[in-house]
């Protein structure tokens, strides 16, 4: 991998950090809100189903997270385990699209 | 007559320490009791200093784990209880005891295009560099490392990433990067980009904490950092 | 010869332990985060029954804890964003301990709704 590339991952991450930056304010707020008095089901599907803001909102919030997830655990694997080679990157990419696949799942999956 | 105990590492990369007892004075320093050892106790001892005044750099060495020049180390200051542990620099290969070789810091510091590169010859004017410029102050902020090697000792990405060009190298290419005069900056950011360059700094800031002479190389990397990032987006890089 | 925690007792250093610790934690909670909302596909009551495992004494604790993780990496990231991007002055420095007593304060906040 060229350094341009290494660069380019470098502005991704922190790109995607400011964007969820914003989306975890959002759903800390959210949760924080959402637990009082106990958690159900039933209350966080009538707030997500057929909201189609929310749907939007949880889809950026989605890959943002399957972006910076895997570049932040490429230096951990590099610096903490010891794994530098081209089968670290190809594995973060499997992991990445993992989180993305699922993420996009649940998403419609309270979307309905 | 008061004693420190002193515990000094003998050998090499493999090696132990060594137990010591050496009269306290007042005033002294840790290059005191390095040199009080090698003079009174064990004349086999390695150590490097050279102007023992704070100006040179040679007396570094990690006392009670802590990189720093053991002439501006008072005991009174890091002896608890009256003990000492002294050994050589991290991250660098053991030649002897208290002595590092330094071959791989100043390669790193070659690699990341840390020399000068001009443009004009003899036979012209001298270039005007107002010392109040924006760029000016950037390089007077970090122009006074003296290539001690504390910074690199004390940075756990270079011991993690062995081709981590290390807080030294770096902060040495950004006083290049902001010399208005120097003609390689792209070839220079191209040369401290990426996965052994200033990317790999992880903001531990352990190098600023050490520097003996209050640079902050965490402040030179992340400018490094955005230079890069806007080379890269304009496609220069 | 490398560093040990002596060299390694000072803000900055356990900042950025704390984001990175957290950030891994994230990292393998967040499969298991979307395995759970997947739930739902199967319908309100798959997610309910679910749901029901989170009234456990243990998952609220477990709860707080992920909320705080997420607290403190959102703000040891805001100050790293700030630390990169921003031209350097001396309160940088000092950026760790505000990110720290913020993310105290969602984990409180949190802790109170419960």
């Amino acid at each position: 991998m060229s350094a341009r590339t290494q660069v380019f991952l470098w502005i991704g991450q922190r790109a995607s950090a400011a964007v969820l930056a914003l989306c975890v304010l959002v759903h800390l707020c959210t949760i924080v809100y959402a637990v009082r008095g106990g958690l159900s089901a039933a209350e966080i599907l009538a707030r997500t189903q057929g909201n189609v803001a929310w749907l939007a909102f949880y889809t950026v919030f989605v890959f943002a997270v399957a972006v910076h997830v895997p570049i932040g655990l490429r230096a951990i694997l590099s610096e903490w385990v010891g794994w530098r080679d081209g089968s670290r990157d190809l594995a973060l990419w499997v992991f990445g699209a993992v989180l993305a696949v699922m993420g996009i799942r649940a998403v419609f999956g309270v979307f309905g | 007559m008061a004693t420190l105990q002193v515990r000094i590492w003998r050998g090499t990369e493999s090696g132990d320490f060594q137990d010591f007892e050496v009269p306290r004075e007042e005033s002294q320093t840790v290059l005191d009791v390095v040199t009080y050892v090698q003079r009174h106790l064990d004349p086999s001892l390695a150590y490097r200093f050279a102007c023992r005044v704070g100006m040179c750099g040679s007396c570094a060495m990690t006392v009670n784990g802590q990189s720093r020049w053991t002439c501006r180390t008072h005991v009174s200051k890091v002896a608890e209880d009256g003990r000492l542990e002294i050994a050589p620099l991290h991250n660098l290969p053991v030649i002897r005891d208290l002595v590092t070789d330094m071959s791989e810091f100043f390669d790193k510091w070659a690699k990341a295009h840390g020399q000068f590169t001009g443009t004009r010859t003899r036979y012209e004017d001298f270039e005007s560099i107002s010392p109040a410029s924006a760029e000016r102050q950037q390089v007077d902020a970090a122009i006074e490392c003296i290539g001690c090697g504390v910074c690199y000792s004390a940075c756990d990405v270079v011991s993690w990433n062995p081709d981590y060009a290390g807080p030294a190298a770096l902060n040495r290419a950004w006083t290049l990067v902001n010399d208005v005069r120097d003609a390689a900056t792209l070839e220079r950011l191209r040369a401290v980009a990426g996965d052994a360059g200033a990317h790999a700094c992880h903001t531990h800031m352990s190098c600023t904490d050490r520097c003996p002479k209050q640079i902050s190389p965490t402040a030179g990397i992340a400018g490094l950092k955005r230079a890069i990032a806007k080379a890269a987006l304009k496609g220069e890089l | 010869m490398k560093n040990d925690h002596r060299a390694r007792n000072h803000p900055a250093y356990w900042a950025f332990l704390v984001h990175r610790i957290s950030g891994l934690a994230l990292a393998v909670f967040l499969p298991v985060h979307f395995w759970a909302l997947g739930q739902a596909l199967q319908g309100a009551a798959r997610l309910e029954s679910f749901l029901r495992w989170t009234d456990a004494p243990l998952f609220k604790f477990a709860e707080w804890g992920l909320v705080l993780l997420l607290a403190a990496h959102l703000t040891g990231g805001l100050r790293l964003l700030a630390l990169e991007f921003l031209p350097w002055r001396d309160w940088q420095k000092s950026l760790a301990a505000a990110a720290a007593g913020l993310a105290l304060v969602a984990g409180l906040a949190f802790a109170l709704a419960l």
